[in-house]
């Protein structure tokens, strides 16, 4: 678990996004003509500063709201979205596999399946002896696990986090990035990751978009050419500090 | 057993000291009875006051039940639409703000004398705390959770079921706590009019200058609203318990 190795092999454009904008009532445009091509497999990092448009961004992609002008186009079989927010949200009246099991209720699929998914996805991200837990019985690491889970349990092919590790402390993201990222590579989905963390999206992506204060402008769109096995030693190693350092240029030229 | 113990101190104090000062004399009989007369009432009239207990609980406890149920779909209601919401919640204030020992001869007009005046009165009298806080609980679900329900093609009605009543039920429990103790207060109101129950006796042990009758009749009426609270609690703390800390501890 604490190494990840492999490719991801999958190819074409999952998603493209043309000339998008999005207006809140009585305010400037936030995201205003973004165009963006993210290809099947891809594992995105979208940085920015806080207000930038990020959530929003996400939002239109997992089509919880509408753009106010121009287009996502979305490949079919990249229409099974999953997305995870900043804080786990989980249920509380709900156990840890009654949490994991919710989308697929959702959708209608008959008990026992949806709890021989729900395990198995659990065990991937090490939950197995929890689940007859409840959400308060666990630490925020926990909740976290289960709340991916939760978002896996749909094997979805394209993957949205809202800046999921923001409010965990550094060992357990550390660890959960490395599990994410094995993740990723295991199933092969597209994922795209907001975070306010310059390491930590040099860490996980294979490529990262930097957004500008206002409009959504792309200010840098670069990939992280580092090696696809990304442990926990990669943390000191130079070539990570070398896309730190290019990122974080990126983000204070404003 | 340590639970009921420090609540019950002041309690002895309290009745140790009224029984000192009625029997020195610093106070007349006929304005504070002494402790060990109410008691006194309590026994000698034990099977017209049991008889009227069960009445009082009878109405308080339909009165608390139907503003539980009416309340509850009233703020489901409510909270479908917005327009609802506007055209309709000024009415239900109207709950809160009536003044029910005013409207009490009225509801005699409606319901005659006996017990559906005592239960339409604690059912006046209680409904709107349960229509505000499950309305307040309705309302304020966690806004990713809806995204996360929506994500997956959940139904306003699902959504309902499995996402915004069972996260509302903290909220509701507060409403239900509150409106137990108003149940009882309307019923009693009802019932000096209605005239039945506890309510009457105490009206009638009045018009008799037996104060204390009409201590011993209040005493059981509080035990009432004490025991249906205790009830919501523990109604509470069963359904709460794997939540929160805080939210599964009993007030
Ligand atoms: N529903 C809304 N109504 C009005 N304005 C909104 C709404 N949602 C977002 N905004 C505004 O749009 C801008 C971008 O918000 P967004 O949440 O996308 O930023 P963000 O990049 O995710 O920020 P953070 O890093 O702090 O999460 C902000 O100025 C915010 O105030
Ligand atoms: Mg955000």
């Amino acid at each position: 678990m604490t190494k990840t190795t492999g490719t991801n092999t999958a190819r074409g454009v999952a998603l493209r996004l043309e000339g998008v904008r999005r207006v809140f009532e009585n305010s400037l445009a936030v995201i205003e003509g973004m165009d963006l091509a993210i290809d099947a497999g891809e594992f995105l990092a979208v940085l920015g500063p806080s207000g930038c448009g990020k959530s929003t961004l996400l939002r239109m992609i997992a089509r919880l709201s509408a753009p106010d002008g121009g287009r996502i186009v979305t490949e079919p079989e990249h229409s099974q979205v999953a997305f995870v927010f900043q804080d786990a949200h989980l249920l509380p009246w709900r156990t840890v596999l009654a949490n994991t099991v919710l989308p697929l209720e959702l959708m209608g699929l008959g008990r026992e399946e949806r709890r021989t998914k729900a395990r198995a996805v659990l065990d991937q991200v090490g939950l197995a002896e929890a689940e007859a837990r409840y959400p308060a019985q666990l630490s925020g690491g926990m909740r976290m696990r289960v709340s991916l889970a939760r978002a896996l349990v749909t094997e979805p092919r394209l993957l949205l986090l809202d800046e999921p590790f923001a409010a965990l402390d550094e060992i357990t993201r550390f660890n959960l990035e490395v599990q994410l990222r094995d993740l990723w590579q295991r199933r092969g989905m597209t994922v795209i990751f907001v975070t306010h963390s310059i390491s930590e999206a040099a860490f996980l992506a294979n490529r990262a978009v930097v957004l500008a204060r206002r409009g959504g402008k792309i200010r840098l769109d670069r990939h992280i050419g580092l090696p696809p096995e990304r442990s926990n030693d990669l943390r000191s190693d130079p070539r990570l500090g070398q896309e730190m350092k290019l990122l974080m240029g990126a983000m204070e030229e404003e | 057993m340590k639970k009921f113990l420090p609540p019950l101190i002041p309690l002895v104090v309290i009745a140790l000291t009224a029984e000192v000062t009625v029997r020195s004399g610093a106070v007349p009989s006929y304005l504070v009875p002494a402790p060990s007369a109410v008691l006194r009432a309590l026994l000698d009239s034990r099977d017209e006051l049991a008889a009227a207990m069960a009445k009082t609980s009878a109405a308080a406890l339909i009165g608390f039940a139907l503003s539980t149920l009416t309340g509850v779909a009233i703020a489901v209601l409510l909270s479908s639409s917005r327009a609802i919401q506007r055209a309709f919640y000024p009415y239900a204030v109207f709950f809160q703000t009536v003044p029910i020992i005013a409207i009490a001869p009225l509801l005699v007009i409606w319901f005659g004398y006996g017990m559906k005046t005592v239960i339409a009165s604690a059912f006046i009298v209680s409904i709107f705390p349960v229509i505000a806080n499950t309305l307040t609980g309705l309302l304020s679900t966690d806004p990713a959770l809806r995204d996360l329900f929506r994500l997956y093609g959940a139904s306003p009605g699902v959504t309902l079921v499995k996402l915004r009543f069972p996260a509302a039920l903290p909220q509701i429990l507060t409403g239900l706590r509150v409106a137990s103790g108003l149940a009882v207060i309307g019923a009693i109101v009802g019932e000096f009019i209605g005239g039945q129950g506890l309510g009457s006796v105490v009206d009638v042990a009045r018009t008799q200058q037996r104060v204390d009758k009409v201590y011993a009749a209040v005493l059981l009426a509080s035990a009432l609203g004490l025991a249906l609270f205790g009830l919501i609690n523990l109604i509470s703390a069963l359904t709460l318990r794997r939540w929160h800390a805080s939210e599964a501890t009993i007030e």
